[in-house]
């Protein structure tokens, strides 16, 4: 075993090698308990690295030790808890991207009781054999009652973080954002695009993921004009920064690419700072972009190799190796063995014996290889050992060794003897990927190029263009041409004028040709060798693919799903294509034939307060109130949800139960006068010298003859015939009408009458005009009402002669312009007051005033049911579901048959199916113990003791305890219940008992309407 | 997210603006009464599903509160054009 100082750098000095510019400072965080040290620069990966820590998590399936194996967004293993306190808990962080802050609190996410003893490796220990792909449907299929039990045990055994149980203190946004030119990615090619853009004058916005701008220039030693390349990308950045058309993001990863070029971007503004962001910041901000063009140079990521135990912790991506050497100054190891396909890799080597350290050996898979730094590794006395593979890897919480042995030219098979060799960390390149993610966002589907051996975008119809390692162009100079060239494209289109810039000389360096390898041969096959990990995350093997393939899943799709290949919160980025490879080798396909699984949104997990934004809290939904609001909150009401009305539910007394509320409440509104505020009702002004035929054809009983002053209930249709609306709509002048409709569907309706103006009878004219919050209606219902309306209402006449039911007068309230329909919800005397919304409480306060004498009592949605159950009348909506037609509900009376013009839903009530015997029709029902309340919802049946499943002949809407009547009232739907008066249902109740009820009419008061009518 | 140009504003708007509503010039029957069941099911319910063009009725309801058509690729996602109520489209599927 190796101690920590003999591995790394002192962490109480500066490191030997830094490219970032920061001051040097030391900071403090603390991993599963412990503290550590860093510096102000660090990710938290490379102070974990740093510090020696080798284990950071344990898998997912099998329980092994993992440990860091990449730099980037790719990284599978590293995905820790963070947060000091339990509200500032953040899950599914990759330590590779989480820059170090002075008191980072990390745990890892894996492993019971921790990482370094995990109880759960005894299941991997025991064997892979154990848990083959599939092996949770195969095991935990039977008994199925069981599942909930197992889910448990699982869930706990593995896991990649939790929520936080306390709410987040911090605040995220929103920003709305839009520009000419979108550059997503900040790597050579998308500094050279944003160059050429900012200089064109175009909008533009260019948005990377990490802390500083550069990609690839930010690890590597490359000079540009001679100098660091940070030189240069230091210039461009200040050019960018200084101009007024360029918004630069960096902390900023584009996640989502959609239709149309909009882009989802998601920032991270004070993560790197602290466990909460500094008072008066905003922690995340998810930009909204829509682009005119989009230039994706999101370059691309390395891909491992997949060989035996290369998974074990030491074994890591060979650009990440550079990465951590030359951009934090950390040198993960000190004996590398770097197994390569192609001369880029070799760099990892290079660095690391510039480093001091010692390269034990490159192994190239290839016979030959040549090319600059090949000459260079060479120069640097390093052994290369060529047509070989690290076949094996020893160790357990950190690589000892490994096995290294020639292998065939097609890389098929071990050809030779093998040899061990004693490292502490193998490093392997297998070509690279483009990162094609967002590409594949919008639908379109990759392309395989032979060439770089990799995928590339396919066609799109975005605008968008690419430029740099997405598109195979690995050298820096050809990145940035391809940059400039993509911005000058985009330049055109937007009828700007070409800019040319000068780019860098970059240094020529000559290399060999990759060998497409993915999948490195054992002595063993691959199902008996140890296991060759492809994707880390989910612990997915070569073997296990192998055997989906054997076991018939052929389409790629079914083979992921199968495995679970590329379903982590990695994505499979390193380990997607290495699994097709390997699944087209075993189905004799091409890779193209195969095909690719597709990337979707988002590129990397977001938080939820980044997409929630301020749409939380009081602020996630609009509330409505009346202009009564603050009357009914002073007076205990308890409110109910009309869409997004706050409507009062009903007003209770100190002491008071709902149902006695309820009680006192009909009482008092049927003995004297009860008050509604109906504001929220659904008002519609309708002009025009066709407003009235447009009422015929909407309405299903006539309107050709109301009269100026007149007003007249109506029920709407749709075209099936079945009733969607219902409501009063008054004449108050010729050509002028006032359609109420109930509070949840005025928008609803509001649409239907445009949509049929617009697109069907547009000769007519007719014009509507929403007008429900301009009124505030409240209706004075009982025997008394007229008397306390005479004390607010003196220029209007309100004797049953001048103002007979079904009329309205204009005049005066309280002092105040009114409108007073004589209409009724409750079957009492009845006056629905409307003045404008501003004085509503006032007029509402002076009615209290005087109905103190009266008992006026306040009521609400309830005590509105119950008052217009009592009298048979329907509420759309609840005693209505789509699929009843007004015969259904006994309101034959409210259809015309005679109307000139096929009104909307007279056709549709004459289909075949709405004709037919014994269809379901609302009827009354009185329970045979008149204190049993049915249970909305209840299902009827003729046959009480008919088996199971009974044969159900409809349900109960409406059901409620009548104080008036003294019984329990009920309306519901029964199979030909119109014509089963005086019969019994019987309404089985999940406790096993059975509620009798008779069928009778809906009417339960006054039949004769005579109340009303005083 | 789509981006949408209204024909009656005159301007390009999000998604979030607008509703679709369904499959385009559907034209109610002019005599409905004399239309067979058959007749009046598909004006009701029957309704295509193309892969690649299609004409579409939108509403602009958070905005102008005017339908008009839209000639939409359902696999691409592509606006191919928007026009009013009462206008043919100009761009169509050929078969």
């Amino acid at each position: 075993m190796l101690t920590v100082k003999e591995r790394i750098h002192d962490t109480a000095k500066p490191p030997p090698v830094r490219r970032t510019n920061r001051p040097f400072k030391s900071l403090t965080f603390s991993y599963n308990g412990q503290e550590f040290k860093g510096y102000q620069g660090d990710t938290l990966a490379s102070a974990m690295l740093a510090n020696g820590i080798d284990v950071i998590g344990r898998s997912f399936k099998y329980s092994r030790p993992r440990g860091i194996v990449a730099a980037g967004a790719e990284e599978p293993n590293a995905v820790m808890q963070l947060g000091a306190t339990e509200a500032t808990q953040v899950p599914n962080v990759r330590a590779t991207q989480q820059e170090l802050f002075h008191g980072l609190v990390s745990k890892s996410t894996n492993g019971w009781p921790n990482v370094d003893t995990d109880i759960m490796s005894l299941l991997g220990k025991v064997g892979g054999k154990m848990m083959p792909p599939g092996f949770y449907y195969k095991t935990f299929m039977y008994p199925q009652s069981m599942w909930d039990t197992y889910e448990n045990l699982i869930r706990k055994a593995a896991g990649l973080g939790r929520s936080p149980l306390e709410t987040d203190p911090d605040t995220y946004d929103k920003v709305n954002q839009h520009c000419d030119i979108m550059i997503v990615g900040a790597g050579p090619a998308g500094l050279a695009a944003a160059q050429t853009a900012a200089r064109s004058g175009a909008s533009v916005i260019i948005a990377d993921e990490q802390s500083e701008f550069g990609g690839s220039l930010l690890s590597s030693k490359e000079l540009l004009n001679g100098k660091p390349a940070g030189d240069w990308v230091a210039e461009v950045v200040a050019e960018l920064e200084a101009a007024d058309n360029v918004l630069v993001l960096p902390r900023s990863t584009v996640n989502g690419y959609h239709d149309h070029n909009f882009l989802t971007i998601h920032e991270r503004r004070t993560d790197h700072i602290g466990d909460l962001a500094p008072a008066g910041q905003v922690r995340q901000r998810l930009h909204r972009v829509r682009a005119k063009w989009v230039v994706l140079a999101t370059g691309a990521h390395e891909r491992p190799l997949v060989f035996a135990n290369n998974d074990v912790p030491g074994c890591m991506v060979a650009n990440a190796v550079s990465t951590y050497i030359n951009r934090y100054g950390v040198v993960p190891g000190k004996e590398l063995v770097l197994m390569t396909t192609n001369d880029n890799g070799y760099q990892a080597a290079i660095d690391w014996a510039e480093a001091g350290r010692k390269v034990v050996a490159i192994v190239d898979t290839r016979q030959s290889p040549a090319g600059d730094r090949i000459d260079a590794a060479r120069k640097l006395g390093i052994n290369i050992i060529t047509g070989s593979a690290v076949i094996e890897v020893q160790g357990s919480k950190r690589v000892t060794g490994v096995s290294v042995a020639p292998i065939s030219s097609d890389g098929s098979m071990v050809s030779g003897s093998v040899q061990r060799l004693s490292v502490d960390t193998v490093a392997s390149s297998g070509g690279w990927s483009p990162v094609i993610h967002l590409s594949c966002h919008t639908g379109s589907r990759p392309v395989w190029n032979e060439e770089i051996v990799g995928f590339l975008p396919g066609p799109t119809v975005q605008k968008q263009l690419v430029a740099g390692g997405i598109n195979g162009s690995y050298a820096t100079g050809k990145a940035m041409g391809e940059g400039v060239e993509a911005a000058n494209s985009a330049i055109a289109s937007l009828n700007l004028d070409a800019v040319s810039v000068d780019l860098p000389t970059t240094e020529e360096v000559a290399e060999g040709p990759v060998q497409t390898l993915f999948h490195i041969p054992h002595t063993k096959p691959t199902s008996a060798a140890p296991k060759q990990f492809v994707d880390y995350q989910n612990d997915v093997t070569a073997s296990g693919i192998e055997l989906a393939c054997r076991e018939g899943y052929e389409s790629i799709e079914h083979v992921k799903r199968y495995t679970a290949m590329g379903f982590g919160t990695d994505q499979g980025k390193l380990g997607n294509i290495n699994g097709m490879a390997i699944a087209a080798k075993t189905l004799n396909k091409s890779i193209p034939e195969t095909g690719t699984t597709i990337f979707r949104p988002n590129y990397t997990p977001v938080t939820f307060g980044a997409l929630v934004g301020r749409d939380c809290g009081e602020l996630f939904d609009p509330e409505r109130y009346t202009a009564m609001h603050k009357w009914h909150l002073e007076n205990g009401a308890k409110f109910e949800d009309v869409g997004q009305w706050k409507r009062p539910w009903y007003f209770p007394k100190a002491g008071e139960t709902m149902q006695e509320a309820l009680n006192r409440e009909c009482l008092a509104t049927r003995e004297s006068v009860g008050i509604l505020d109906a504001s929220t009702l659904g008002k519609i002004d309708i002009q025009g010298k066709d407003a009235r035929e447009f009422l015929g054809r909407v309405y299903t009983n006539p309107w050709a003859k109301l009269a100026v002053g007149k007003c007249r209930y109506g029920l709407m249709c749709g075209e099936d015939g079945m009733v969607f609306d219902d409501g009063v709509t008054t004449c108050l002048g010729e050509n002028h009408f006032l359609m109420t409709t109930t509070s949840g569907g005025a928008a609803r309706v509001y649409e239907w009458l445009e949509l049929y103006h617009q697109t069907e009878w547009p000769e007519l004219e007719v014009y509507f005009n929403t007008v429900t919050d301009h009124w505030a209606t409240m209706t004075i219902s009982g025997p008394n009402s007229r008397k306390l309306l005479e004390e607010v209402c003196t220029d209007i006449d309100l004797s049953n002669e001048a103002f007979s039911f079904m009329d309205w007068k204009a005049g005066t309230v309280a002092g105040v312009p009114a409108r007073v329909f004589r209409i009724s919800f409750t079957g009492e005397l009845s006056y629905e007051i409307n003045v404008q919304a501003n004085y509503g409480l006032q007029v509402w306060e002076k009615l209290f005033e005087h109905g103190e004498k009266y008992n006026l009592t306040p009521y609400g949605t309830e005590t509105m049911h119950i008052l217009r159950a009592e009298k048979g009348f329907i509420i759309a909506g609840q005693d209505t579901d789509g699929s009843v037609h007004p015969h259904d509900l006994g309101m034959s009376w409210c259809v015309s048959d005679k109307k000139p013009f096929s009104y909307i839903g007279k056709r549709g009530m004459k289909r075949e199916d709405c004709v037919r015997e014994n269809r379901k029709q609302l009827v009354g029902l009185k329970t045979k113990d008149p204190m049993v309340v049915i249970p909305e919802g209840s299902q009827g049946v003729f046959d009480k003791n008919a088996p199971i499943p009974m044969p159900m002949v409809g349900h109960v809407t409406s059901s409620y305890y009548s104080a008036v009547l003294g019984h329990s009232i009920a309306m519901g739907f029964v199979k030909g219940g119109l014509n089963r008066m005086g019969e019994t249902v019987y309404y089985p109740q999940a406790d096993g008992s059975v509620i009798e009820a008779e069928i009778c009419s809906p009417i339960f008061l006054d039949p004769k309407g005579e109340r009303q009518n005083v | 997210m789509l981006y949408i140009y209204c024909p009656h504003c005159g301007e390009h708007r999000e998604e979030e603006e607008f509703h679709p509503k369904g499959q385009a010039h559907i034209a109610r029957p002019l005599d409905p009464d004399n239309c067979t069941d058959k007749e009046w099911g598909e004006y009701l319910y029957f309704r295509k599903n193309p892969r690649g063009l299609h004409h579409e009725l939108w509403v602009h309801a958070a905005g102008c509160r005017k339908f008009f058509n839209m000639t939409r690729d359902t696999v691409t996602y592509e606006i191919k054009e928007v026009y009013k109520i009462g206008e043919q489209p100009s761009v169509v599927a050929d078969s």
